[in-house]
């Protein structure tokens, strides 16, 4: 209950926090461009109304995350409002746990708008066969899980470091995340054994975040010879990954807090 | 049983570019109070009686010694639900109204609606805030974050209740209101806990004091215990034809000032009180007062912490 309690008020602060609407109107405004820039391909504008639509919504959530993430902890810290809160009967993991459910649950409503506006993108384009607006719930879904790892790595630096490290480390692992799988390829071409240990190393220890971007138009949208089927199993894999590597994150989070001094 | 029992804490914080530097905070602090005691935490800035505070709550690990409260260590969640915290100059979610504020907090203890309604509405009534329910908390003035701070540490009905500076940034009407809450609070057998800067408040409300000074407690007991052998002398009052007394006044005390139709004498012993008062009456004036002067706590926190600084300059 006192998770959920946290959580109710991580929410709250966060929807009176002007950066998520300024985020969300940017995202939506790119979803929208995507509409005059549909006219440039030639009869393939809903793949890229599709395309940029999931990809705003990666990079706009993904940004909601990181910003509102990283000061979960911190702004906590620096307000001191810590002080009151870790008085009353809570530990210190239901606090971790309860700010990581209430941006959770804010990026959630963030995914809907989204989601919704590239709905509305797509109405006006009129091509688009009911179905496809099924098939974007799972790429949206996809982006979904990636934003809640996003926000435990956020989380996890927020524990212990300044906002402007916490936002480095964190984007800088994003975009690591989306080259995992040529890091490993890489280490697989070199001869040196060392450096195939390091590269699989560092391949399982980084967030893998090109499984959450796997899904694009070509599920979505089912021209002849762009269709690729959502594989059911593979979402499932991904999903319990997601899972794990967050779980972990959360714990190392709990881990760190439970330690800490508030001087 | 006491209610808090504090025995050899210590607390070191590591400091300098690879924190490998302790520095002493607090060291080997040791004492107990008793439930229903008003007890007052008293010491000059960085003495540690904020660490102590924040080392009760957990907000801070101890170096080594021990704590307890309600016969519970202070690391037990389940004691946080029968005790109240002020932070020393608290501040609050920006985004929350006060009524959200209290409401937010008031449910961590598992209060539920609408009795929680209830109780927010009279809290803020208590603390003079009332009109201000649904005023977002950054809006507040220092004195209204503080009194909802005082609200949010006695939203519990707390049987301990632990305020840091609570006077703090209060103007004298919100001072006398929170000296109002910390009585009512004793006469509800509330056991309140506090550190302050201002000592005539702590002399008035508390029954016994600590003063800590640069982490080491420097006297513990109860405050006629601490100043009754501190009576400095006596101070005389007279009335009448003083003026054309006091010349003949000046030589039989210490100090002698004219203040309108009345005459002040402070001298250190009976005799001369005696010899004074004998004189006067002779002379046809009128004894209005006689009382002893008796060090205030101010006096002998500011004599303590100066020897100890002597102390250590000479080391």
């Amino acid at each position: 209950m006192r998770i959920l309690t946290i959580a109710r008020n991580t929410y709250r602060e966060n929807i009176r926090d002007k950066i998520l609407y300024n985020l969300i109107l940017f995202g939506l405004l790119m979803t929208l461009s995507s509409v005059a820039l549909g006219q440039l391909t030639l009869g393939h504008e809903d793949k890229v109304i599709v395309d940029l639509g999931l990809a705003s919504m990666s990079v706009f959530g993904t940004l909601i995350a990181v910003f509102i993430g990283i000061s979960l902890v911190y702004k906590e810290l620096e307000k001191r409002t810590v002080y009151a809160l870790l008085s009353k009967p809570v530990h210190r993991r239901e606090f971790i746990l309860g700010k990581y459910l209430g941006l959770l649950f804010t990026l959630l409503i963030n995914v809907m708008i989204m989601t919704a506006g590239l709905w509305l993108t797509l109405l006006f384009h009129r091509g688009v066969g009911f179905d496809s607006y099924l098939r974007l719930l799972p790429a949206v879904y996809l982006i979904y899980l990636s934003l809640a790892l996003t926000t435990a790595l956020a989380l996890v630096f927020s524990t212990f470091s300044t906002p402007a490290l916490s936002a480095l480390f964190t984007l800088f692992l994003w975009i690591i995340g989306h080259f995992n799988t040529d890091l490993l390829e890489f280490g697989k071409l070199t001869n040196s054994t060392p450096i195939r240990w390091v590269t699989t190393a560092l391949y399982y220890a980084l967030p893998n975040i090109s499984n959450f971007t796997s899904l694009d138009s070509r599920s979505v949208i089912p021209h002849a010879g762009y269709y690729q089927p959502i594989d059911s199993r593979a979402l499932g894999w991904i999903s319990v990954y997601a899972l794990l590597y967050a779980g972990v994150l959360l714990v190392i989070a709990i881990t760190i807090f439970s330690r800490r001094d508030f001087k | 049983m006491s209610v808090i029992e504090i025995e050899d804490l210590t607390k070191d914080f590591r400091v300098g570019f690879w924190r490998k530097r302790p520095v002493r905070a607090l060291d080997q602090l040791s004492l107990s109070v008793e439930r229903g005691e008003v007890f007052g935490f008293v010491g000059p800035n960085g003495a540690g009686k904020t660490t102590t505070l924040k080392l009760l709550m957990h907000l801070l690990h101890p170096t080594s010694g021990s704590a307890r409260i309600l016969g519970e260590p202070v690391d037990s969640v389940s004691v946080r639900s029968r005790i109240g915290y002020l932070p020393e100059n608290p501040y609050f979610y920006d985004h929350l109204t006060a009524e959200e504020f209290l409401s937010y907090l008031g449910s961590l203890f598992g209060i539920r609606q609408p009795a929680l309604r209830r109780k927010v509405s009279a809290l803020l009534e208590r603390v003079g805030l009332a009109e201000s329910h649904n005023l977002q908390l950054r809006k507040f003035s220092k004195g209204m974050v503080q009194r909802i701070g005082v609200a949010q540490a006695i939203i519990n009905d707390p049987e301990v209740v632990f305020l840091d500076e609570p006077m703090s940034g209060l103007d004298p009407l919100g001072r006398r209101e929170v000296r109002d809450v910390i009585v009512s609070l004793k006469a509800r057998g509330v056991t309140v806990f506090f550190s302050s800067h201002i000592l005539p408040d702590v002399e008035v409300l508390c029954d016994r004091v600590a003063i800590l000074n640069k982490g080491t407690l420097r006297e513990v007991g109860a405050l006629h215990e601490i100043l009754k052998v501190r009576i400095e002398g006596h101070e005389i009052i007279l009335v009448g034809p003083v003026l054309e007394m006091s010349d003949s006044l000046r030589p039989m005390c210490d100090e002698l000032r004219l203040m309108g139709d009345r005459l002040h004498l402070r001298v250190q012993t009976s005799s001369q009180v005696e010899k004074i008062l004998s004189y006067a009456v002779a002379h046809g004036a009128e004894l209005l007062s006689v009382n002893p002067i008796r060090a205030s706590l101010e006096d002998y926190f500011f004599s303590e912490v100066t020897h100890q600084s002597r102390l250590l300059v000479s080391d």
